[in-house]
């Protein structure tokens, strides 16, 4: 050991040329390989990187991360557990951003790039934001909640140099709109500019003015607020943009402003992304149809649109490589999806009505096929319907066997194959086995623990899985932990994995980010006993009205540096190994 | 080192416990206890299982999970499954080590109605999402029991008119008392940019869908005297309601888009096929409601725009 040692002290790599050769090295996963080859490696990484990638806002302290990092100007941080979405996470449970910020205040005075998703920022946030960083750049807010227009109106202010603004289906609760009237009178960068997720009516008057002094804006998503006669008068000063997302379809045009209309979005010859179509119907959807040429992503998923509309507009999009629709369209409007976008490579499908009080149909197997069948490139898929076979899904995948993301929701929990009755095991082992780059797996449908067979026998390269309603047995579970080597993230509701399965995965959960398991058979003993032999995790139980002394019914198990988290709420209750 | 964890890899470090064998603990250790798997929705006292208020002590060596299915109503075994499908989502459930079936406590959901309704968070789709669409997910179980409107039912009772059965004859659900799911539709008067929502299963009639119209937008209209539809309805009743800006007084009249994607006058339908043909309500200004007869099914022919 000693002379290996001797040969490294005299042949010494320069650390002025490694941290040249490590400044091109973009990637949070390249640059942590980097840093563990050795101390001087690991110097000259943490002094050169300058974006930071933290998945779980919990598994580290902002502490740790200032000691380690001295220059950082883009942060990505990510917050709640993702079913926090669909409201299985109660208010106030956590991932606050400020006391990152009051950090990144004091030790990166020159950050740029701020982007987060699913964390709770406040207006006092915004606020220490918006005054902290002079040359701050970029606010990316997703599944976000917490501030209203007052820490908005912070960022408009006193931001500078902002170049993007981009509000991405946050949550906000009665947010005025008189923010966006706070930018000042020379403040030209805006580059990016998106508030289509928010409930408010802004001024048109000091958008107009504002799109009008940004000539680099290339991205504009407004709110439903905007009509169409306003949108062209936006869409007039700045052609160029590459990504646009409208406002509402619901106005009456005279023939004279239909045609301005029209011909203001035919200019628009850049266009890649285009959203929003609000109460699109037949009549004012052909306004569009001009920009299309170039489009690539297609997100038609606030417009309700029927088989007929959509298989009319399809065709003036022939660079469609996304495309998100409502199940409206039905399986005919899939068929002609199959049918004009050959080169379609996602498809999200959602459901108008999911909690079928209309009895609507939606999609079945049928729409799927036909896609499959017209576009061999898919690689991702997310589709919502109540109905499904194991055949279809077996044949979907042979005719697009790259998928990477593989969500499939039947709606009705435990729902069987609808022609043979049986389990949608066969159609999950399809998946698993014959898209061998899966990354992403959200099964649904009725499952027994063969599915879970399948999935660790094949799905090596699976990180992400999502189970609902599903399995038989502990055995089920256990099969991913055991079968899956890349598996990050588990989330698991509403199934009978007990203890047992959960103590068998004790070797796996400090190899992942996080695992969820909720309304399953879990107790708290359980929980304590995971916790005991695992000091490393946090094992969060969740109480809520269906917990008692020994249910353990919201689990959140998640590996952390920081220990047991400081800010719990008197719900959140971190089990060590006190007491077994 | 502590980069372990930041990695996107593990393993860096030695884990102690994987090099000692460890045994799970006996199952007797651990009270397997039987939890409800409702998540955080907002389901009546009666439809909690008892054993989970007991705390899980009479369910030793058993394990069951308890699922949406349970409150589905119609739940039977794989085998049985054929026999119970229908229309409305039939679940078969899982055979599990206690192989139970459910007990007779659990409440039967309405035929033709889906119990996914009253499991939080599932489908899981995005709450903003939901908010543009047609229903509301914010609370897909609402804690009213809703109860039918007597005051409704007693005065329409007089009416010879067949369109004011519809308020007696409301959802199964609601007969059985039921939590009521809500049913958003969007609502926009002329002039006003942003539209509000409104919640139909929140009526049972036209009469207090106006009245709340009326508050939402015009809290200071006065009572006129000429009829609408409605207000021709309620006249007949013979008594006067304030029905106020949709009473033909003011400048507006309140319509709505059906499934075919026809703009129609709201009242002319029985409430029930109301509800089930809505897709949403818009106030307009009378002017421009010109070519909505009564009861008919054209076109608005007040559009001045035709399709190229």
């Amino acid at each position: 050991m000693d002379q290996d040692h001797k040969k490294l002290k005299e042949s010494p790599f320069p650390c002025e040329g490694l941290e040249k050769v490590l400044s091109f090295i973009d990637s949070h996963k390249d640059r942590s390989s980097a840093s563990l080859v050795c101390k001087d490696w690991y110097d000259a990484e943490r002094w050169t990187r300058s974006k930071l990638f933290i998945g779980n806002c919990y598994s580290v302290s902002p502490e740790i991360v200032a000691r380690r990092f001295p220059k950082i100007k883009s942060v990505r941080l990510k917050g709640k557990p993702r079913f926090s979405d669909f409201n299985l996470l109660p208010q106030d449970w956590g991932a606050n951003v400020h006391a990152w910020l009051v950090m990144f205040a004091k030790v990166y005075p020159s950050l740029e790039e701020l982007r987060l998703k699913r964390m709770t920022v406040s207006d006092e946030s915004l606020d220490l934001l918006a005054r902290s960083f002079p040359g701050f750049k970029a606010l990316s807010l997703s599944s976000c909640d917490g501030f209203t227009d007052e820490g908005l109106k912070a960022i408009a202010t006193h931001c500078r140099t902002l170049t993007e603004l981009d509000i991405a289906d946050s949550v906000t609760v009665d947010i005025g709109g008189g923010w966006l009237s706070c930018f000042p009178e020379g403040f030209a960068s805006l580059e990016i500019l998106n508030f289509a997720s928010l409930q408010c009516e802004v001024s048109f008057d000091a958008l107009e003015r504002l799109v009008s002094r940004c000539r680099a804006l290339r991205v504009l998503k407004v709110n439903e607020s905007i009509n169409l006669e306003q949108l062209q008068r936006l869409l007039v000063q700045v052609p160029h943009l590459t990504g646009l997302g409208t406002g509402s379809f619901m106005q009456e045009l005279t023939p004279r402003q239909y045609e301005g209309v029209q011909s203001a979005f035919s200019n628009c010859k850049n266009l890649q992304v285009l959203s929003g179509l609000w109460d699109a119907t037949s009549l004012y959807l052909p306004l569009v149809y001009g920009a299309c040429a170039s489009l690539t992503f297609l997100n038609l998923s606030e417009a309700d649109l029927r088989s007929g509309e959509l298989a009319k507009f399809l065709p003036h999009c022939t660079s469609l490589r996304r495309l998100w629709v409502i199940d409206t369209v039905g399986d005919k409007g899939l068929e002609a999806v199959g049918l004009s976008c050959p080169l379609l490579e996602e498809l999200r499908v959602f459901p108008i009505d999911p909690y079928d009080l209309d009895n609507r149909q939606g999609v079945t197997e049928v729409g799927f096929l036909a896609v499959s069948r017209g576009c061999p490139n898919l690689n991702y898929v997310l589709y919502f319907c109540r109905k499904m076979t194991n055949d279809a899904v077996a044949t979907i995948v042979q005719n697009c066997p790259d998928f990477t993301h593989f969500r499939l929701c039947i709606m009705n929990p435990g729902e069987p194959d609808h022609l043979t009755n049986e389990p949608m095991d066969e159609a999950f082992g399809a998946v698993s086995k014959t898209c061998t780059k899966l990354r992403r797996l959200s099964v649904s449908g009725l499952l027994t623990d063969m599915a879970f067979e399948y999935i660790g026998k094949f799905a090596k390269n699976l990180e992400t899985l999502s189970v609902a309603f599903a399995g038989s047995s502990d055995r089920g579970m256990q099969c991913v932990l055991e079968g899956c080597p890349k598996l990050r993230k588990l989330e698991i509701r509403d199934c009978l994995f007990g203890n047992a399965a959960l103590l068998s995965g004790l070797d796996k959960y400090e190899t992942m980010r996080s695992l969820w398991m909720s309304a399953c058979n879990l107790t708290i003993k359980g929980c304590r006993l995971l916790a005991k032999e695992m000091p490393r995790l946090n094992v969060e139980v969740i109480q809520d009205e269906w917990s008692d002394e020994t249910h353990a019914n919201k689990v959140y198990v998640y590996r952390s540096l920081a220990g047991p988290r400081q800010d719990a709420p008197p719900f959140v209750l971190t089990l060590g190994g006190e007491d077994i | 080192m502590q980069t372990g964890l930041l990695n996107g890899g593990g393993g860096l470090f030695t884990m102690s416990s994987s090099e000692e064998s460890y045994s799970y603990p006996d199952e007797s250790l651990l009270e397997l206890g039987l939890g409800l798997s409702l998540g955080g929705g907002k389901t009546k006292a009666k439809t909690k299982h008892p054993a989970a208020a007991g705390g899980g002590g009479s369910w030793d060596h058993y394990a069951r999970i308890l699922t949406a299915k349970d409150f589905a109503g119609v739940v039977s075994d794989k085998t049985s499954s054929s026999s119970s499908s229908s229309s409305s989502s039939s679940i078969t459930k899982v055979n599990t080590s206690g192989g139970t079936k459910r007990t007779a406590e659990s409440p039967c959901s309405p035929p033709g109605r889906s119990a996914i309704s009253q499991v939080v968070g599932w489908p899981p789709v995005r709450t903003y999402r939901m908010n543009t669409l047609s229903n509301n997910a914010k609370s897909p179980v609402t804690e009213q029991l809703f109860s039918i409107d007597d005051k409704c039912k007693s005065k329409n009772a007089d009416t010879p008119s067949p369109n004011h059965g519809s308020c007696t004859n409301t959802n199964i659900s609601k007969e059985k008392g039921f939590a009521k799911t809500s049913l958003f539709v969007k609502v926009n008067i002329d002039g006003v940019a942003i539209g509000r929502k409104v919640d139909l299963n929140a009526h049972t009639c036209y009469k207090t869908l106006s009245r709340a119209l009326d508050d939402m937008f015009m809290p200071s209209a006065s009572v006129g005297a000429r009829g609408s539809n409605m207000e021709r309805q309620v006249s007949v009743a013979g008594k006067r309601q304030p029905v106020k800006f949709l009473d033909g007084s003011s400048d507006f009249v309140l319509t709505y888009e059906d499934k075919d994607g026809d703009w129609m006058l709201v009242g002319d339908v029985p409430w029930e096929i109301f509800l089930n043909s809505v897709r949403r309500l818009r106030i307009m200004r009378t002017t421009d409601a010109k070519g909505l007869a009564p009861g008919s099914q054209e076109r608005n022919r007040g559009r001045p725009i035709t399709p190229l």
